[in-house]
């Protein structure tokens, strides 16, 4: 008894794929925004990235303090009315911090990702198209690269270029640049196999202009489900950079570093590492949420 | 007609619920089987019969809802066993054989730790006893140094070594009914042969009846005695194998004998049916196969006809063998006359 | 079989090359000339010069990579400039710890997560499942050194159940295993989930029932054993991040382990000892992978024939 399934998306792996024209490629976002609405834990997750976007960028006008601005006589306050997270060691305000700090974080994440997209998608673009010996050569690096644990080759980068935010970005953007590579690689491959491909090379376009008409445009959909569930590891490691002192430096509010100087306090004021802490978790799991959200409804199959 | 019914289904109706459609995939199946026959049931691919046996063991997904008056086996209802009683029943007095051989081993286990887990828990035996039993079956389904191969994982055997490993399974507890749902199918010709040959030789060795679920009237015609025809979900024809191919009553079976190739005619064209298997989630009206059957009525778009049995034995599931027939216009003709098939244009 | 392991040994010759190499590159970008650095402040022209030489640093960099492979083949990794001791030394002082606290991650890794995968899979839809699920999406969200102060803050400082730090018995590993094994949990609960719900639709699943063996038993004889094949992966990679882990796990316990080490050395600016345990790290890590390659291989002869 078979039921039939009709809805069933073409994705890319779909050797049956054919590339839609513009207009049906915005019905496309359409449809893909509506799925996105309907899945309630996507909404939730992009309803709080929105959030966070919006205090990165209006953090002056919403931040009740001067994110900097020292206050000993009240310093090291538990939450209160007046301030609703408490203050730290040096009396200033931890949700003025915070969102100023959301500044920082998201740039971080978005940069560092940016930065891992682009030479990850090159490389993988460049693996998957000519494979053979390039193939060979860039994928071992790649396996390099994967060979170093977590968080250890960002560190040993930064311990080169030296403690700070932009070479947390560098660091934790090459750190990214394998899981876009070899997804990249791997869509390429095998959407070079369609036969429009081989139809539009037997028409004389050069290999630039397939790579970037043809193939990139196509294969969009796995980098944006990964671009977003990068955002929110690029976002952790940063963040964790930052505790061990090798990212942003005091005074900036960064989440992380303000995360480490809350530690001397975790006896007598537990909130000030506490909050931190979870403006981190929240828009981590934000993005987790969205990319989760998004890979379903671009690729059904990964669904369970 | 002295043997014993040792299973009888009543009404059975198996429904897949997604959303507001209901799939029917079994609507309302009819048949019995007795002691020591080999039942075929044949169809097209969707009709039903898989679906069929699987919810005589109780096997279907959760979203699967069985109804029905009944299947009765040995005269009690299985339907209305809690599910730990249908386990003691499931692979001990009812046992199944599955038509995918490569894929229905368990690519962990050997295959003697297979077949003794059904000794185990059905019969109580020790892990020695059992590995020596399912070591004894291995030989008695044709399998060369059992001792070695039982040791053997699922992959090392071909598709035909692990047909009868399944086999041997689910004969191990030496059921009184098998259950076979296209055993051979994807099986190469002569390991068929083979496997048929087998099946035909352990069901007089064991006395078990067999319910040979196919699509491949060769199949039938090897090793049946009697077949139920289903369409659609439902019975159309329950006949004795002889008048199935002397005598096919129902215009659908009628339809598959035709499309069946022969040997022993030159055909220049193979004959097919026309249209294709309603859609289970939306029946037609009247008749199922009306909407393809070459002498079909107004009356068989409107009403379904019931399972009739005739003076021969046989029943049969068309309006056709009914008084109602001849009082309707007739359409194409009439039924005793040749069908006429539509060959091209 | 046999060549696939010597084939898979051999690759990870390159690999270990390779990470020695981008070792050595990323600490000839430190801004700087090193010698000054070592001859110290005050150090004359000349006295920088002697030792510049003395370490071949004027040598070409293709020289000085081949001298550093050649010392560290012969278990050279050079001398921390801080203790002035054997870089391996050093290493090999701080290397148990780490790799117990890994160990025990791992276990919690495995064991946490295998449990609360099963258990989802098997009721699938249920509140049971919608809870782990999401607990798990928490627990990969969590940063583990503010996950680890937490927990310090709860189980230490408020109830005192267990030591805020240091190390030496069980009741020491027990939060700092806790952190560092929580976000590979929950992967490997959610990996594992999948990975049963695919296992569960399989024919053998069926023919199993057919055979009228226990739930129980479908579940965690006949199922389990097949879907760990994808999670063994998932596990070895997980190692990965674990390791990683361990520098940010080690500082917020203060556990004298490599990871606190290599943080250490970066602010000391300590670079022999930072690339010497940096590479010691990707050795190890390299060769977990190893194992773990041809252990699914292994497995996965059986259950991939098709």
């Amino acid at each position: 008894m078979e039921i039939n399934q009709s809805n069933v998306e073409t994705t890319i792996e779909d050797p049956n794929f054919l590339p839609k024209k513009k207009s049906p490629r915005l019905e496309r976002v359409k449809s893909l925004m509506v799925k996105l609405v309907t899945n309630k834990m996507s909404l939730v997750g992009g309803i709080i990235v929105l959030i966070y976007f919006v205090a990165a960028v209006f953090a002056p006008w919403i931040a009740p303090y001067d994110p900097l601005g020292i206050d000993l006589p009240n310093k090291l306050q538990p939450p209160t009315a007046d301030h609703w997270m408490g203050t730290d060691d040096k009396g200033r305000d931890i949700l003025s911090r915070i969102i100023y700090g959301s500044r920082l974080s998201l740039t971080v994440g978005v940069v560092s990702v940016l930065i891992g997209a682009f030479f990850g998608i090159a490389l993988g673009l460049i693996s998957g198209y000519y494979g053979k010996f390039v193939d060979t050569v860039i994928m071992r690096i790649i396996d390099v690269l994967l060979a170093f644990p977590g968080i250890l080759l960002a560190l040993a980068i930064i311990s080169a270029l030296g403690p700070d935010l932009i070479n947390v970005m560098i660091a934790v953007g090459i750190f990214s640049v394998p899981t876009f590579a070899r997804i990249v690689r791997g869509s390429t491959m095998t959407l070079k196999k369609v036969e429009y491909i081989d139809a539009i090379k037997a028409l004389g376009a050069s290999d630039f202009r397939i790579i970037f008409l043809h193939i990139l445009p196509n294969i969009m959909s796995p980098i944006i489900v990964q671009g977003t569930l990068r955002l929110a590891t690029a976002i952790l490691t940063a963040a964790g950079l930052s505790f061990l002192g090798m990212g942003a430096q005091p005074p900036s509010p960064e989440w992380g570093a303000m995360l480490s100087d809350g530690r001397t306090f975790l006896w007598s004021a537990p909130h000030v590492a506490t909050f931190p802490g979870l403006a981190i978790a929240i828009i981590v799991i934000a993005f987790n949420l969205l990319g989760d959200g998004l890979r379903d409804a671009l690729d059904p199959r990964m669904k369970n | 007609m002295t043997s014993k019914e040792i299973l009888k289904v009543r009404g059975l109706k198996t429904h897949f619920k997604s959303g507001k459609k209901v799939v029917k995939a079994v609507d309302g199946v009819d048949f019995e089987v007795k002691e020591g026959e080999t039942l075929g049931i044949v169809g097209e691919s969707g009709c039903g019969k898989s679906m069929t046996s699987l919810s005589i063991m109780r096997l279907v997904d959760e979203q699967g809802e069985i109804s029905g008056d009944g299947v009765y086996f040995k005269d009690q209802n299985l339907l209305d066993k809690s599910e730990e009683e249908m386990r003691s029943i499931r692979g001990n007095q009812i046992s199944m054989i599955f038509q995918e051989p490569m894929t229905s081993l368990n690519p962990v286990f050997t295959v003697g730790e297979q077949i003794s887990e059904s000794l185990r828990i059905h019969q109580g035996l020790n892990k020695s006893e059992a590995w020596k039993r399912s070591v004894e079956m291995l030989e008695l389904v044709g399998i060369p140094s059992p001792e070695k191969r039982a040791k053997q994982e699922p992959h090392e055997l071909s598709g035909g070594m692990r047909q009868r490993v399944m086999i041997a399974m689910a004969l191990a507890c030496n059921p009184s009914l098998l259950i076979a749902d296209e055993p051979t199918t994807a099986l190469d010709v002569t390991i068929q042969a083979q496997i048929l040959d087998l099946l035909k030789k352990l069901q007089s060795e064991f006395n078990s009846a067999v319910i040979m679920i196919t699509h491949d009237l060769g199949v039938v015609a090897e090793t049946c005695d009697n077949v139920v025809v289903m369409y659609s979900g439902k019975v159309v024809e329950h006949t004795h194998v002889d008048q199935l191919f002397d005598n096919p009553l129902h215009p659908y079976t009628q339809g598959l004998l035709k499309a069946m190739p022969r040997i022993d005619e030159d055909v220049d064209e193979l004959y097919a049916i026309e249209g294709t298997v309603p859609n289970p989630d939306n029946l037609p009206k009247g008749c199922r196969f009306a909407p393809r059957c070459p002498i079909a009525k107004d009356i068989c778009h409107e009403k379904l006809p019931e399972l009739t049995p005739l003076e021969s034995g046989s029943k049969v599931r068309c309006f056709a063998y009914t008084d109602e027939w001849n009082k309707e216009e007739s359409q194409n003709g009439d039924i005793n006359k040749e069908a006429a098939p539509s060959q091209g244009n | 079989m046999f060549i696939f392991i010597v084939r898979r040994v051999l690759q990870t010759i390159p690999v270990l090359i390779g990470v020695s190499l981008v070792v050595f590159l990323i600490m000839q970008m430190v801004p700087g000339d090193p010698a000054v650095l070592l001859a110290g402040e005050s150090a004359t022209e000349e006295q920088v010069n002697q030792l510049r030489s003395q370490l071949g640093l004027d040598q070409p960099l293709y020289i000085q990579y081949f001298d550093y492979i050649k010392n560290v083949i012969q278990g050279d990794l050079g001398t921390s400039i801080r203790s002035n001791r054997p870089v391996l030394d050093e290493i090999l002082v701080r290397l148990p710890v780490t790799i117990e606290l890994a160990f025990w991650s791992i276990v919690v890794t495995v064991v946490l997560g295998l449990l609360a995968g099963v258990i989802s899979a098997t009721k699938q839809r249920s509140l049971t499942d919608v809870s782990i699920m999401v607990a798990a999406l928490i627990g990969v969200s969590l940063p583990n050194f503010w996950l680890g102060l937490m927990l310090i803050l709860y189980f230490s400082v408020q109830f005192q159940i267990f030591p805020v730090s240091g190390w030496g018995t069980f009741a020491h590993i027990v939060l700092p295993a806790l952190t560092l094994g929580t976000s590979g949990a929950a992967i490997v609960a959610r990996m594992t989930r999948s990975s049963m719900l695919e296992v569960i639709r399989q024919d053998y699943i069926r023919t199993a029932k057919a055979k009228g063996v226990k739930q129980r038993y479908i579940v965690y004889k006949h199922a389990l054993k097949n879907a760990l094949v994808p999670v063994i992966t998932v596990v070895g990679l997980q190692f990965g991040a674990l390791l990683g882990g361990t520098v940010l796990t080690e500082s917020v316990f203060a556990i004298n382990g490599l990871g606190r080490m290599i943080v250490d050395a970066i602010r000391m600016r300590d670079l022999p000892l930072v690339q010497g345990s940096i590479l010691v790290v990707s050795a190890l890590f390299v060769l977990v992978n190893l194992i773990v390659d041809i252990s699914y291989k292994f497995v996965d002869k059986k259950v991939d024939l098709n």
